[in-house]
């Protein structure tokens, strides 16, 4: 089954604080398309080691976002771009829409 | 107890500040998303700790702490396991935390860094003072020749010799690199290269892997290069 993301890690960061809720939510509601944008960008270039450096900096949104089966994918597939090794390209792009869809939500 | 924290990422930034307002007795004075900015800061400012993530673009953190001369309590926050071993070799780095991090993990590191503050000396005051003049006498055909060290372009290894390049004069002296090096004053120059020391203040510019000094163009190997950005006046 598909994992699912959820705010668990930051809601209990946040306890009482829900000015830290909101600022992360407004923050990642912003970082992520562009980053993502990003990412489509390089691999579609064949740029595999800018790829490879954007997928490090999504695989720690994964993190945070509880998707950890996901992380695990992410950092196998930052492994094998430092070979311009491209088969983990369609999961990953999977995860990035599955994030997609969830931001929308939050 | 102060700190800062460096990541190039805005959502691991936010989430350290939120751990480090849970420590009663700890203060995030200012939070950076480039290792230069945060550079430039410690050359005027004392932190006690620093949050530093270790991977971001074209500068890791074990460049950066190579780049600080008094390092203070670093501990690193990082998504990769694969840098724990590494990071044992700085003093400075007391911990190594694995995001996301959680709140009983970061109150663990608080602790050691407190537990290393405490063991630090408190001053180095009573460092020793020597009576160096502004000069170096090297031999040459049993000869002491004097050298101002402000004259002094830069010093290349020559294999059983040194050249000592000055503004006017070539001086090739049978000597090696390291034994003059401890002859320097710290202050004026550096070794940016397993062959040559550099008179600091005589930098006309810095190209990627160079320097330019007077007509002597000087290689800077990648190992010297933090220290060098660490000494610049970058603005």
């Amino acid at each position: 089954m598909e994992e699912r993301p959820n705010l668990l890690y930051i809601k209990k960061l946040a306890g009482e604080d829900k000015a830290f809720e909101e600022k992360f939510i407004a923050i990642i509601k912003a970082e992520f398309p562009l980053e993502q944008k990003e990412y489509l960008s390089y691999i579609a270039s064949k740029r595999y080691k800018e790829t490879s450096e954007i997928v490090h900096k999504l695989k720690h949104k994964l993190n945070i976002l509880g998707l950890e089966k996901s992380y695990r994918l992410a950092v196998q597939y930052e492994e094998e771009l430092h070979d311009s090794n491209t088969a983990l390209e369609e999961e990953f792009k999977t995860i990035l829409e599955n994030i997609e869809d969830f931001i929308k939500t939050i | 107890m102060n700190c800062i924290i460096v990541d190039d990422e805005a959502t691991a930034r936010l989430i350290v500040n939120q751990l480090c307002a849970t420590i009663p007795d700890l203060d995030v004075i200012d939070e950076f998303s480039s290792a230069i900015e945060a550079i430039k800061f410690l050359n005027q400012h004392t932190v006690d700790v620093i949050f530093l993530d270790i991977h971001m673009p074209g500068f890791t953190g074990f460049d950066f702490v190579q780049t600080l001369k008094n390092p203070p309590k670093i501990v690193l926050t990082t998504s990769d396991t694969n840098f724990a071993i590494a990071a044992y070799e700085y003093e400075s780095i007391v911990d190594y935390l694995v995001k996301p991090i959680t709140q009983e993990r970061f109150e663990k590191s608080i602790h050691k860094v407190k537990n290393s503050l405490s063991q630090q000396p408190k001053t180095n005051s009573n460092k020793t003072n020597s009576l160096v003049g502004d000069e170096l006498y090297i031999n040459i055909d049993r000869r002491l020749i004097k050298i101002k060290f402000d004259e002094i372009l830069l010093i290349e290894a020559k294999g059983d010799y040194i050249d000592v390049k000055t503004e006017k004069e070539l001086h090739r002296v049978h000597n090696t690199l390291k034994k003059i090096k401890e002859k320097l004053p710290e202050e004026l120059f550096l070794q940016i290269h397993r062959s040559y020391i550099i008179n600091f203040t005589k930098i006309i510019d810095i190209e990627d892997n160079s320097v330019l000094i007077d007509k002597n163009v000087v290689p800077i190997s990648r190992s010297n290069r933090p220290e060098l950005m660490r000494r610049l006046n970058l603005l």
